[in-house]
């Protein structure tokens, strides 16, 4: 028996790298809609959410419109408990930026980066990561 | 018989921006125009100095590697992305591969900046003689050029052209980065990350593309076109290898060379949507590199791999978008 663990949403777009990288982590996930005016999903259980990034080269837009969308609803917001973000090292200082700015915005730990799809150390990581996070974390919604 | 009607041109729809097929094509087309850049931003003449203080062996390195970059940049300003316009699903999409073409010329051009800001033109003209004649780089565009042919099939053209976006330029790229992490030529290496920045969209862009086409497709023809770009990528780096040898053997560098390759190579086919083909433990760069490429962004640990308690929250970073409700 594994420990309990909270849920994980993510957003992955035509390119399907975040998506790529959620398929071999083989965990349970809520993939978000790609289009930003499509039905927001109502989350009920602490989540993790896993994001690329879209930033120009002065970091501005790295978080897609259909990620926002879904952070705005307050009662989504309110059962994250971390950030993980895709991106590439290419973009230099702006690398991962949307984990950064979500991690700022609701106040969770940006808990890993990783480039594109990720590697296999990336997926062993964040499995290995994740275990250890939700057995630190309530998971009991407030 | 009158046939002169029907071999006229077809006046091509005027396009709308505002009726998308792909948003993919509006969303590239914002960062592409966001991100745009001349050479005369980026204040070279501060790196004489620092010129002046590498050996004459490192300054021939240096031009050489410059002018098979802006070789790769003149092919595909000049072919690979016009060649990928008649294959376009969309007219956005022909748009945004026009202001990929123009960024090549801008990324040529700013070479020829470097040359004239630092160098003798003998020297400069010596090294572009040294391009026309390597045996390596010639071979190197010779492959590319062949999938460009009119005649290949479009999707090899762009299993091709994001080969060259997101992993011909490495063996070159790697330079300026190793002369930054030693605090030599750092404005030199501020322009190649702008280039880094602009062809990291192009691969991706195109690659997505790419794997759109593909869905379409019988199996049969996926796994022909995955077995065609894996032996094309095996084809292009066993050039680069001799490349990079004939390049870095002398400074000792040409192993640290070699795992950028792979790390890049790997990058390229997620691009296309295909799995990584080098082991990550033949993709160790060397974190000084790492470092160059993306300065500042390992400031703060993550939590996963950080110590465990050091993570910070994240500071204040600029969000100027409207559609943020808190």
């Amino acid at each position: 028996m594994s420990a309990a663990r909270g849920h994980l949403v993510y957003f992955s777009s035509g390119s399907g790298n975040t998506a790529r990288l959620v398929e071999k982590l083989g965990l349970p996930a809520t993939r978000l809609p790609m289009s930003a005016a499509a039905p927001v999903p109502e989350i009920t259980e602490p989540f993790v959410l896993i994001t690329p990034t879209y930033a120009d080269g002065e970091g501005l837009g790295a978080v897609a419109k259909p990620v926002i969308a879904f952070l705005n609803r307050a009662e989504n917001r309110a059962l994250l408990r971390g950030v993980i973000a895709g991106g590439n090292r290419n973009f230099g200082a702006t690398f991962a930026r949307a984990g950064e700015v979500i991690a700022a915005k609701c106040n969770v730990p940006l808990l890993y980066r990783f480039e594109l799809a990720g590697t296999e150390t990336d997926i062993a990581r964040i499995r290995a990561g994740l275990d250890t996070f939700w057995g630190t974390q309530c998971l009991t919604p407030a | 018989m009158k046939d002169t009607v029907t071999t006229a041109r077809p006046v091509p729809a005027a396009i709308n921006w505002n009726r998308l097929q792909d948003d993919k094509d509006l969303e590239i087309w914002n960062r592409l125009t966001a991100n745009f850049w001349l050479p005369e931003k980026v204040p070279l003449s501060n790196d004489i100095q620092s010129w002046s203080q590498l050996t004459d062996e490192e300054r021939q390195l240096t031009i050489r590697v410059f002018t098979g970059l802006t070789l790769l940049d003149t092919i595909q300003n000049t072919v690979g992305a016009p060649t990928l316009m008649p294959d376009a699903q969309t007219p956005h999409e022909e748009a945004v591969l026009t202001n990929i073409a123009f960024m090549e010329a801008v990324h040529a051009r700013s070479y020829s900046s470097v040359f004239s800001t630092l160098c003798q033109t003998s020297e400069v003209d010596e090294a572009f003689r040294w391009s026309s004649e390597n045996e390596h780089l010639q071979a190197k565009s010779r492959l590319i050029l062949d999938e460009y042919d009119a005649a290949s099939n479009p999707l090899r053209k762009k299993i091709a052209s994001v080969f060259l976006e997101s992993f011909l330029f490495y063996s070159g790229f790697y330079l300026p980065m190793h002369w930054s992490s030693r605090a030599r030529l750092t404005n030199t290496a501020d322009l190649i990350r702008l280039i880094i920045r602009d062809e990291a969209i192009h691969g991706y862009y195109i690659g997505y593309k790419f794997q759109r086409a593909i869905e379409r497709l019988p199996e049969a023809e996926r796994t022909e076109l995955k077995d065609f770009a894996f032996a094309l990528l095996f084809d292009l780096y066993d050039i680069e290898a001799r490349y990079t040898e004939q390049l870095y053997d002398e400074l000792g560098l040409t192993e640290d060379v070699k795992a950028f390759l792979h790390y890049n190579a790997n990058k390229a086919l997620q691009n296309l949507g295909f799995e990584a083909l080098f082991p990550e433990d033949a993709c160790r760069v060397n974190p000084a590199i790492m470092a160059a490429l993306s300065p500042g962004s390992d400031e703060n640990h993550d939590f996963f791999s950080g110590s465990g308690s050091s993570y910070v929250i994240g500071k204040t970073v600029a969000t100027e978008d409207e559609d943020w409700d808190f």
